[in-house]
């Protein structure tokens, strides 16, 4: 008794399928779609959805709601069963919920882009609300009594004008044989009378982290199983020219060590994914026996066409800049007559700005478990998309997609590092190498030399005003990385704001090759672009010797040209975003307060992941350039409802605290190919005295459906942050992080 | 070679090299896989046990200088059912995000308050310096803090009183 297919995929068309390749080009198109295949939602991926799939009712009346998408700290765990057990109209406390594998049945089961609450806001009430409507008329029937007198309230069916009342849990199997309703007819509750969304709810797995006893990717162990370490080239696809494995062999604990060639043998695996890298696997019966025997390996490499001076940080800034005083490579977006523009205004301002590589630094290493036997395969796997894992993987393996089963595992955080499959790939390359159950675990040092990063990048802005001190003219030459058509994944830039809002705009684009993997890494491009951005403005508004609130506010109500292009999951509203400036404003005291010298406030807005965000920073700097944010305040537009408040406020004062890890310290540079940053002590994360002392959060409520909260939050603390420090010490800091320009935490 | 440890309270005994960090004798040898590997380096703080009632980074203490006769508690032995008041205040303040570092902080959270049961909030910034949280939780766990302290302020006065002078090691996994 599945939902028909037709109605299901009118659900989908509402609110998933439509929306997913319109929202994620990149990211999906690219990364989890084979290219003669492409996804359309969820449609595509298997079965349609049906209330059974996500809900058990056990005769006591204990609601067991499965999770079906990866949960990487994010909370989609605990928020997404919410939606469905607030339709389905049961208490919270009786509900129950378990992760699911992956399972056609369960639709998308992709984590990223802070996509998981707009593509589930609706089907997943859908699917609660359809359940309910089988309850109903279960429960009608039981009673004897028509479906149109009866209600629910807290897993029961009433039967008001009789005052009698029936259990979930009593009439379940009756309800499964009744006939599904069009879920896009079913009816929704009416938000005023929610229970559960929009109500605090805490992290369902909370209880077993707190005792030790939630299991992560890294703490998978199956009868069996062995431990494996994985050296890889410190130089991307170099190959093993020889290596002393016989000696390895011997080594206490050690199994086995031999060489994989990889891709060097067998070619990529889909064309998004390259697949296996070449390297040694040294299999042992404990981690630490592998580990300790890859201390003592050595290994000649063929270190491979990367390994050359350009493939440099120095050398990268250096072309860069020569890059800036050249034609560029492309124009990306151009609106009027930049040239003129420029040549014609009262005040030019100029700024080259940039940013560093980023690594993920999730808190687990990357790892997975696998075990393949008789042509088929179990993974245990902490995928953001497991269903592209397991495509990927099958075609390196050559066996069917039906032959592998994959465990989803909570992660220890992935920020976009676990879009690549590379630790999938090496752990079920090795398990079938050595017929045994598989445990790879990456070291911290793997984990930093092997990402794919955030990308560098280096911008040439000019920006031009009138005698009135309105900006007139746009202008941008961003070098990235890539060659010929091809850019590196994610170190594309397109037209944003404040595009359409200024009459003469340029974005133009030269690219550098590169020899390192580049990805997607929380709130993609948007983490560095809106230092560069929102800086600049602050920049233009200073020249113009206006109030930076005021310029935004200005900018943001004369859109010159028609409604900009959508913007990585959307398209700016500037009303939207005017009202989250001005709650920021008004709940940081901006331009009503006095401020201790050497203090300063600072002012950003950014809008990505459909959500609109200002952030006000103030910080204190001193004369030896330690800083300290001593408070921060968030103002925030994700729509009509803010699914789990609680966990919602964590989301956002992570991200703040997230970004200033980013903001200060962090940086990887290449010297000839190689990652020169190892560890947490060369690649830092904010500490908690570094961390500001206070970070209010406020949601704008407006009446648009609800969207994400995992990225739109991080990128605005960076320029707001930059400016604060302009307004405390005159010091405009053009390229990061901080610390490169003498800054620490105070 | 074979060493004898006591962890939570049990005995138990391995066969390791002496120089097997702790941290993967618990989580390969003993299954204890509340301790999490983070860096190996003693920089993330995923991996503290107590020793003796300190804590320790299990990640750079071997398993030879834990068999002298230490008593490692781990985040697994610091209540029969997550009780302990600095667990129920975790959960009271919903810290978590992924949770992998939550352990170690746990486990730094229950030293510092054996040591200072009202702990300012810079007491608390030192104390707990060493766990990185990437996710950025510090907001809650500060908070948690300050609710684990009053939560066993209730719980156990006399305790807390002994234990302010500072003379009193932790109790670990005694505190209920």
């Amino acid at each position: 008794m599945a939902l028909d297919r037709r109605s299901f995929l009118k659900v989908t068309a509402l609110a998933g399928g439509g929306m997913l390749l319109g929202l994620y080009p990149e990211a999906q198109a690219q990364e989890t779609a084979p290219p003669a295949k492409p996804r359309t939602g969820p449609g595509s991926v298997g079965a349609p959805l049906t209330p059974q799939a996500f809900i058990r009712i056990a005769p006591d009346g204990i609601v067991t709601i499965m999770a079906a998408r990866p949960e990487i700290g994010q909370g989609v765990k605990t928020m997404l069963p919410m939606l469905i057990a607030e339709e389905l109209d049961v208490e919270w406390a009786n509900v129950r919920v378990e992760q699911g594998d992956l399972d056609a049945k369960y639709g998308i089961q992709f984590t990223g882009g802070s996509f998981a609450t707009p593509s589930s806001w609706e089907p997943l009430r859908r699917i609660g609300g359809s359940a309910r409507y089988l309850l109903v008329l279960a429960g009608a029937q039981s009673l004897g009594v028509t479906p149109e007198e009866c209600t629910t309230s807290a897993g029961k069916v009433l039967h008001a004008a009789s005052g009698r009342s029936i259990g979930y849990g009593e009439i379940a199997s009756k309800a499964a044989a009744m006939p599904l309703p069009d879920p896009s007819a079913v009816k929704l509750k009416d938000p005023k009378d929610y229970k559960v969304i929009g109500h605090t709810i805490h992290g369902v797995d909370v209880p077993d982290i707190v005792t030790g006893r939630q299991k992560f990717g890294i703490d998978v162990s199956i009868p069996g199983m062995l431990y494996a370490v994985y050296q890889k080239c410190p130089v991307f696809g170099g190959t093993v020219a020889s290596a002393n494995l016989a000696e390895i062999k011997k080594l206490p604990g050690v199994r086995d060590a031999f060489v994989v060639k990889g891709v060097e043998e067998h070619g990529d695996v889909l064309p998004s994914d390259p697949g296996l890298e070449p390297g040694i696997a040294i299999v042992a019966t404990s981690w630490w026996y592998a580990q300790s025997a890859r201390n003592k390996l050595k290994v000649k490499w063929n270190e491979g066409r990367w390994a050359t001076a350009e493939q440099s940080s120095t050398a990268f800034e250096k072309r860069a800049i020569e890059l800036s005083k050249k034609a560029p490579e492309k124009t990306v977006h151009l609106d009027g007559d930049v040239k003129a523009a420029l040549a014609g205004a009262a005040r030019v301002v100029e700024g080259a700005y940039s940013h560093p590589f980023l690594a993920h630094a999730t808190l687990e290493p990357q790892n997975c478990t696998a075990h393949y036997k008789d042509g088929k395969l179990e993974m245990w796997s902490t995928s953001q998309m497991p269903q592209g894992t397991r495509t990927a993987v099958a075609r390196l393996l050559g066996i069917p997609e039906t032959s592998i089963t994959i465990h989803i595992m909570r992660a220890g955080g992935a920020f976009g590092r676990r879009f690549g499959n590379d630790f999938n790939f090496e752990a079920a390359w090795i398990s079938k190498a050595v017929g045994a159950p598989v445990k790879l675990v990456w070291s911290r040092e793997d984990d930093t030399a092997h990402d794919y990063y955030r990308a560098a990048g280096f911008h040439f802005l000019k920006g031009g005003l009138d005698k009135s001190g309105k900006l007139t003219v746009w202008e941008s030459h961003f070098v990235s990385f890539g060659e010929g058509s091809h850019t590196a994944l994610a170190a594309n830039m397109d037209a944003e704001f404040p595009v359409r809002y200024v009459p003469n705009y340029a974005l133009y684009q030269s690219l550098m090759p590169l020899g390192v993997r580049t990805g997607y890494w929380r709130a993609p491009g948007s983490n560095a672009y809106a230092h560069v951005i929102e800086s600049f403005i602050d920049e233009l508004a200073h020249a113009a010797g206006k109030d930076p609130v005021a310029f935004r506010l200005g900018l943001l109500s004369v859109p010159t040209l028609p409604a900009p292009p959508p913007q990585r999951g959307g398209a700016l509203d500037p009303a939207r975003m005017r009202a989250v400036i001005e709650l920021a404003a008004e709940k940081s005291g901006w331009g009503k307060r006095t401020l201790p010298k050497g203090t300063g406030l600072g002012i950003a807005a950014y809008f990505s992941h459909m959500g609109h965000f200002a952030e006000v920073a103030q910080v204190r700097v001193t004369a030896q350039k330690k800083i300290k944010v001593e408070h921060v305040w968030v103002a925030a537009d994700i729509g009509s409802q803010v699914i789990n408040p609680g966990a919602a406020e964590n989301m956002v004062q992570g991200a703040i605290i997230d970004g200033l890890s980013a903001l200060m310290g962090q940086e990887v540079t290449l010297d000839h190919g190689r990652v020169q940053q190892t560890n947490f002590s060369d690649y830092p994360l904010i500490r908690m005295h570094q961390a500001p002392p206070k970070i209010e959060v406020f949601f704008n409520k407006t009446n648009h459906s609800p969207t994400g909260l995992g990225e739109p939050a991080l990128p605005p603390i960076l320029p707001a942050v930059c400016n604060a420090i302009f307004a405390a010490n005159g010091d405009r800091v053009r390229s990061l992080p901080l610390a490169k320009h003498g800054y620490t935490w105070e | 070679m074979h060493f004898k440890l006591i962890v939570n309270g049990k005995a138990a005994q391995v066969d390791a090299p002496p120089d097997m960090p702790l941290l993967w004798v618990l989580r390969d040898l003993l299954e204890l896989h509340g301790t999490k590997y983070g860096c190996g380096i003693g920089a993330c703080g995923a991996c503290t046990v107590h020793l003796n009632g300190e804590p320790v980074r299990s990640c750079l203490t071997t398993v030879e200088a834990a068999a002298k006769g230490g008593h490692i508690t781990t985040i697994e032995g610091l209540s029969a059912d997550g009780t302990h008041p600095v667990q129920l205040a975790w959960k009271e303040v919903d810290t978590p995000q992924c949770g992998y570092c939550q352990g170690g902080q746990i486990m730094s959270a229950v030293a510092l308050l054996a040591n200072k049961p009202h702990p300012t909030d810079k007491d608390i910034d030192t104390a707990m310096g060493g766990n990185l949280c990437r996710c950025g939780t510090y907001t809650r766990i500060r908070q948690a803090i300050h609710r684990a302290a009053e939560l066993k302020a209730e719980h156990s006065p006399g305790t807390t009183k002994a234990a302010a002078t500072g003379k009193t090691k932790s109790t670990v996994g005694g505190s209920r």
